[in-house]
């Protein structure tokens, strides 16, 4: 990124290497969303209305792992995608790829765990009749979750304010490199250590603004589809 | 399963740069070279000769030599000899080019608490920090220039471990966060003179000592053994060795200046280096 420059100076100017961060950053966190919303939204409803030994475990693990050490989520990717690791001959290490997966193993939980309560709740209250209704378990989740999609909104939020705001995952898998790797945080982590703080704060500014505005988008769409819903 | 998924859809989103036939390296290198934005200088000019893109990870050189040893990188650039020749001498990597010296200096606070400044003796410096514990940041994290302060320590017959969380401070980060750190805590710190001419939060920090022979920094740069690591970009990496040890190369670092001054001097002639 250039010297002397102020954060607001780079988005005045539309500055290509700002933008280049911008877009990946928002690439690597909304893939891990959707990926962690496929694994994490059925994994949570099927824990929501299944009754088995040890539930009570499970579900205390699942809250647990909301809070994963994005450190140690990079550390145990970037062992695994490692060239001397098991899946080295993926080649996939210091790409925007392994920090899609790091991310997706850092969300998943918070989705599962968030969606899971949000549809145990849901289903409390739809129980007799979906049990008199006589659908069986895979209807009975589908409808759930779909009476369920606009609170489920929050929890992919939830999830994408995680993915954006980390930095210990990515640095570690994607190294940060310049024009390939280098995201919102990483930058800022890189701005700090060159003293360069107005820099970084302009660019956590960014960052916030960012996030705002993809929150902003959820919520408008919300709105728009509770309309057409009626 | 879920990896695959996981695969295919960062493929689809992305594009899939890891598996394109693309020109590109991972160099492991760093902090100081990439902190002192002398990459930012070398690269493209490297990338307009070769087509190359070379993407650099910036770590510590403990920790770049690691990340060669385990074969996730095609060439390392770092500066510690004794541990480069370890690494070649272990099998991980196939030659080690000296490419370029800079110096360390130590920074303290402008009011220079322990007088250290009005001498050239590094040694002697580091023996009155002790003396008086006055207060001293250690980056502690393996890198070339923390690996060069243990040996300085070592000379003036100094354990500074002893000191730990008292006057000396162990950080385990790179040289920027070092250099916020004494800068915040008006400490001494020794750093490199690219990292600390870039540096932008000097705040009260000066150069106390500099000039000691001792203090001298080489960087070696090394091709990450192929017969180790199959996967290696043998040839292209070689050609970024050659470029950095090329008239053209050397002369590209020497052009590298803030402020007018030069912070990394090529000497890739030096077969002593």
């Amino acid at each position: 990124m250039p010297e002397n420059l102020s954060a607001l100076d780079l988005v005045l100017t539309g500055d290509p290497a700002l933008f280049a961060i911008v877009r990946l950053a928002l690439i690597v966190s909304l893939s891990a969303v959707l990926l962690a919303a496929l694994v994490g939204v059925p994994l949570g409803a099927a824990i929501a209305l299944s009754s088995f030994r040890g539930r009570d475990a499970v579900i205390v693990f699942l809250n647990a792992m909301m809070g994963l050490p994005p450190v140690v989520i990079g550390l145990m990717v970037y062992l695994a995608l490692s060239r001397s690791g098991p899946l080295g001959s993926w080649g996939l290490l210091f790409t925007p790829q392994a920090m899609v997966i790091a991310q997706t193993i850092l969300v998943t939980p918070i989705i599962a765990a968030l969606a899971r309560q949000t549809i145990e709740d849901l289903w409390l209250e739809y129980r007799d009749e979906l049990t008199a209704m006589e659908v069986g378990p895979l209807r009975r989740l589908a409808t759930l979750v779909w009476d369920a999609r606009f609170s489920l909104i929050t929890a992919l939020l939830a999830g994408f304010g995680r993915a954006a705001a980390e930095v210990g995952a990515v640095i570690i898998v994607g190294g940060n490199i310049e024009g390939f790797t280098r995201t919102m945080t990483t930058a800022i982590a890189l701005e700090t250590s060159k003293g360069n703080l107005p820099l970084a704060i302009g660019l956590g500014l960014v960052l916030i603004a960012i996030v705002l505005a993809v929150n902003a988008l959820a919520w408008a769409l919300r709105r728009a589809a509770e309309r057409l819903a009626g | 399963m879920i990896g695959r998924l996981v695969l295919v859809v960062a493929v689809l989103t992305i594009g899939g740069p890891a598996l394109a036939q693309d020109k590109s390296i991972v160099v492991a290198s760093t902090t100081s070279t990439q902190d002192s934005g002398l990459f930012g200088h070398l690269l493209p000019r490297f990338k307009a000769r070769t087509g190359i893109d070379a993407k650099v990870v910036a770590l510590g050189t403990g920790q770049a030599l690691d990340t060669g040893r385990r074969g996730d990188a095609d060439v390392v650039f770092v500066h510690a000899r004794s541990e480069e020749e370890k690494f070649v001498a272990g099998g991980f990597g196939v030659k080690r080019y000296p490419v370029m010296y800079n110096d360390l200096v130590l920074i303290g606070p402008r009011s220079d608490p322990g007088r250290v400044g009005k001498s050239k003796d590094i040694v002697e410096a580091l023996r009155v920090l002790k003396a008086r514990t006055l207060p001293f940041i250690s980056r502690g994290d393996r890198s070339g220039t923390h690996l060069a302060e243990l040996k300085l320590w070592k000379e003036a017959g100094i354990e500074p471990a002893a000191g730990k969380g008292g006057w000396y401070k162990s950080i385990g980060q790179g040289m920027g966060a070092a250099l916020n750190t004494a800068s915040a805590a008006e400490a001494y710190v020794l750093a490199d003179r690219g990292t600390w001419l870039s540096f932008r939060n000097k705040g009260d920090l000066a150069i106390l000592v500099q000039g000691d022979k001792r203090l001298f920094n080489q960087y070696g740069v090394i091709l990450v053994n192929p017969v180790k690591h199959p996967h290696v970009k043998k040839a292209q990496g070689q050609q970024f060795i050659d470029w950095l040890i090329s008239p053209e190369g050397q002369g590209a670092i020497a052009g590298y200046k803030i402020d007018g001054q030069p912070l990394f001097f090529p000497n890739a002639d030096d077969p002593n280096a």
